[in-house]
C-alpha cells in the first residue's frame, strides 16, 4: 500500500458533521501532549512518537516513502 | 468616518413608564446590539410585545463584526431583513491561505450549489444595526434609547429593574429578562454571575481602509508574509469599497503607540506594496478572550450573544452565535408566556446553547492556537503543516486559519426524536436545516423560506398520489392544536416541488418519508411513514412536555 496522503484521519464511533474536524482533533491532542515541556523534552518526545507510529506502520516501503517526503524542502 | 453617516435614534422621556412605576411588562430586553435586536424582532414575529432598553442613541462605533455566516444570514431571512443586509453587503465564499508568499490551502463554504444564501458576508455592523432597528421599529418593538439599566434584582416570577436616563431614573419589573448587554455585560457583572475561560496574550490592529482596488472578494489569510515578518494578517472585503485589514502585533506591542495613523500607514503601504492610494477610516486595537458563563439561564434571566459566551475573532463565530442564541431562543419563550410550554423548555435553551458555546470556543480556540503558537514545538508543528500542505492534500486539512462559523448540530438535545429507522446524510435530529431550490405555486422558491416560527411537518408524497385522504385530515388538524403544526407536502403537484431533486437528496427522503421541523429551522424528528400519534409524541418531546418519557439513546457519538 503506498503513503496514504488524502486526509484519513478518524476516531472509531465518532460521527463527523465538519471535514476539519477529526484533523483538528488530532492536532489538538498532539499540540497538548507538549504542554509544559522544555525544547529538548518535546524532541525526544518527537522521536519516540515517530518510532512508535513507525512500529505500527511496519511495511518499511511505506516509510520510506514518508521519509523522503519529511526531508524535502528542509 | 466619511462613508457613513451615525443615525441618532429619538431619545423619549420615560413618563409613560414612569406612570405608576413600578409597571410590570411581560419581556425586557436589554442592549440593541445585533442580538438584543434580533431578540426583540424575534418576540414580535411570536406576537410578543417587548420592550427594548439601550444606554447609547446610536449603532455601534466601528465596523466591528462584519463577518455574518450563511446560518445568520437565513435566520435574517426568518426575521424579514436578510435581503437589506445581503443586497449592501459583500457576499463570498472563497479563503485563501498563504504561507509567506505562496498559496497554501484554499475552502469554499458552499461548495455545492442549490443555496440561496451564500457561505458569508461582510458587512460593517452599524449597517446591519441600522436595518435591525428599522426592522424592530416597523414589527412594533418598543425601543428606548440612552435608557441605562443600572440594577437588576431577579424575583422568583421575573425580575426588578432601575433604569437610568436624562430624566431621571424609575423602577420597572418584567416577567422575563433577555440580557444582551454585550461582552462587559453590566448585569452579568453587576449580579456576580461566573464567566470562565481565558484570556489570549495577543495584541491584533484593525484598519478599515478606503480604496479602490479589484482584489476579489474572498478572504485572504498570510501566515509571515514578507510585508509583515512572523505574525498574520488577513484581508478582508467590505461594503463602500472599506477593506478590513487585520494585523497580529503580539503580546509587546504598545496599543497606545500602534493606534497612531503614522504607525499604521506604513503597515499597509507595505502590505498593498503599490502607490496606491487609501484613507484609514477607522482602527482599534483588540485583544480577545474565549470563555462562557455556566448557565446562560438563571430563572427568569435569559443571557444571549457576547454577554453569555465570547470567543477569539477567528472564525467569525461571535455576533453569529449571538444569532443562533436567539434563534433557539424566542420561539420556546413565547410558548412558556402563552402557557403552552412548561418553563422546563427553557433549560433546553441553557443545555443547547451551552453546547454550542463549547463547540465555538473550541474550534475558535484551536485557531488562535494554530494562528499564535504559544511554545517553540508548537510553532514547528504549525510551520511543518504549512510546509506540506503546498504538496500534501492531507496537511491541507490541518491548516487552521480559522474555522468559519457553522450552526452546531444538536444532537444531544432533549428535545430531539431519536431515529428509529435508517437515514442517509447529516439532516439528523437536532440538525440545522440545510437549504435546496423547492418551487411553490409555480414559482422558484426556497426550503427555508417556506419555513420558521412555527412547526412544521413536511412530507414527502409519491408522483401522482397525495397523502392518504384520512391521513391528510388528520395531520391538517394539527394546525388548529395548542401547539400548531403547520403540514407542508412535497412533491409534483404537492405544496412544495423538488424541481432538482435536492431537497429530496439532502434529506434522505423517498415518497412516505416525513419530517418534523422546529420553529428555528432544526430538525426535531423525522420518520419513513408519517403517523399521527408519533407526531403528536414528537412534538410533545420538542415543546418539554414529555422529556420523561424513555426513548432509546443513540449510541453513536458525535462530534462536530
Amino acid at each position: 500500500m503506498p503513503l496514504q496522503l488524502q486526509p484519513n484521519l478518524a476516531e472509531p464511533g465518532q460521527r463527523y458533521f465538519r471535514d476539519f474536524t477529526p484533523g483538528d482533533d488530532f492536532y489538538e491532542a498532539l499540540i497538548e501532549t507538549h504542554r509544559d515541556l522544555s525544547d529538548e523534552q518535546s524532541q525526544l518526545l518527537n522521536a519516540k512518537l515517530i518510532l512508535l507510529l513507525a512500529n505500527h506502520i511496519g511495511d518499511i516501503s511505506v516509510l520510506r516513502e514518508a521519509l523522503a517526503l519529511a526531508r524535502q524542502g528542509v | 468616518m466619511s462613508t457613513y453617516t451615525y443615525p441618532k435614534f429619538a431619545y423619549r422621556a420615560p413618563s409613560d413608564l414612569m406612570a405608576g412605576a413600578p409597571q410590570r411588562k411581560p419581556l425586557v430586553v436589554i442592549g440593541a446590539g445585533p442580538v438584543g435586536l434580533a431578540a426583540a424582532i424575534d418576540a414580535r414575529l411570536q406576537g410578543l410585545d417587548v420592550l427594548l432598553f439601550d444606554e447609547e442613541d446610536s449603532v455601534s462605533f466601528g465596523s466591528r463584526a462584519v463577518c455574518y455566516a450563511k446560518r445568520s444570514l437565513e435566520i435574517l431571512d426568518r426575521l424579514g431583513v436578510g435581503d437589506v443586509v445581503v443586497d449592501k453587503g459583500v457576499s463570498w465564499n472563497v479563503g485563501r491561505t498563504f504561507m509567506q508568499e505562496e498559496e497554501v490551502y484554499r475552502f469554499d463554504l458552499v461548495p455545492d450549489a442549490g443555496h440561496k444564501r451564500p457561505g458569508m458576508i461582510n458587512l460593517q455592523q452599524y449597517h446591519l444595526e441600522e436595518a435591525l432597528v428599522r426592522r424592530a421599529t416597523e414589527l412594533g418593538a418598543d425601543l428606548r434609547w440612552k435608557h441605562r439599566v443600572v440594577n437588576v434584582q431577579p424575583l422568583d416570577d421575573g425580575a426588578r429593574l432601575t433604569v437610568e436616563t436624562p430624566d431621571g431614573s424609575f423602577d420597572i419589573e418584567a416577567d422575563w429578562l433577555v440580557v444582551a448587554d454585550g461582552a462587559r455585560s453590566n448585569v452579568r457583572r453587576q449580579l456576580g454571575l461566573d464567566i470562565e475561560g481565558h484570556v489570549f496574550k495577543d495584541r491584533f490592529l484593525i484598519a478599515d481602509v478606503i480604496m479602490k482596488a479589484d482584489f476579489p472578494a474572498e478572504r485572504w489569510f498570510w501566515f509571515d508574509p514578507p510585508f509583515h515578518r512572523n505574525q498574520s494578517v488577513l484581508l478582508h472585503k467590505q461594503s463602500d469599497n472599506v477593506w478590513r485589514i487585520d494585523f497580529q502585533l503580539g503580546w509587546d506591542a504598545d496599543p497606545e503607540e500602534e493606534k497612531k495613523p503614522e504607525r499604521i500607514i506604513p503597515r499597509v503601504k507595505a502590505m498593498l506594496g503599490d502607490d496606491r492610494e487609501f484613507t484609514l477610516e477607522w482602527a482599534s486595537i483588540y485583544t480577545f478572550q474565549c470563555r462562557r458563563m455556566k448557565n446562560f439561564r438563571h430563572g427568569r434571566l435569559l443571557f444571549v450573544g457576547d454577554a453569555a459566551h465570547q470567543v477569539s475573532p477567528f472564525g467569525a463565530r461571535g455576533a453569529n452565535s449571538g444569532f443562533q442564541d436567539t434563534d433557539d431562543l424566542l420561539w420556546k419563550l413565547a410558548l412558556v408566556i402563552k402557557g403552552q410550554a412548561p418553563e422546563a423548555l427553557l433549560d433546553s435553551y441553557d443545555a443547547d446553547r451551552t453546547y454550542a458555546a463549547d463547540e465555538n470556543i473550541r474550534n475558535s480556540t484551536r485557531s488562535t492556537d494554530f494562528i499564535t503558537p504559544k511554545s517553540a514545538v508548537s510553532k514547528l508543528f504549525r510551520n511543518a503543516a504549512l510546509q506540506l500542505a503546498r504538496t500534501q492534500p492531507f496537511a491541507r486539512k490541518l491548516v487552521n486559519s480559522g474555522r468559519l462559523s457553522v450552526p452546531a448540530f444538536l444532537v444531544q438535545s432533549a428535545l430531539n426524536t431519536p431515529d428509529g429507522e435508517a437515514f442517509a446524510g447529516n439532516m439528523v435530529p437536532g440538525a440545522p436545516m440545510d437549504d435546496a431550490p423547492v418551487r411553490v405555486a409555480g414559482q422558484d422558491a426556497w426550503l427555508l423560506d417556506q419555513l420558521g416560527n412555527r412547526f412544521a411537518l413536511m412530507v414527502f408524497v409519491a408522483d401522482g398520489q397525495g397523502l392518504d385522504p384520512a391521513l391528510r385530515t388528520s395531520l391538517q388538524a394539527l394546525a388548529q392544536a395548542p401547539v400548531p403544526v403547520r403540514l407542508l407536502t412535497v412533491g409534483p403537484g404537492a405544496d412544495m416541488e423538488d424541481a432538482q431533486g435536492l431537497l429530496a437528496k439532502r434529506y434522505d427522503a423517498r415518497p412516505g418519508t416525513a419530517y418534523l421541523i422546529r420553529p428555528d429551522q432544526h430538525v426535531a424528528a423525522r420518520w419513513r411513514r408519517v403517523d399521527l400519534a408519533a407526531v403528536q409524541a414528537a412534538l410533545a418531546r420538542a415543546t418539554a412536555q414529555s422529556s420523561s418519557q424513555p426513548l432509546p439513546h443513540p449510541t453513536e457519538a458525535v462530534a462536530a
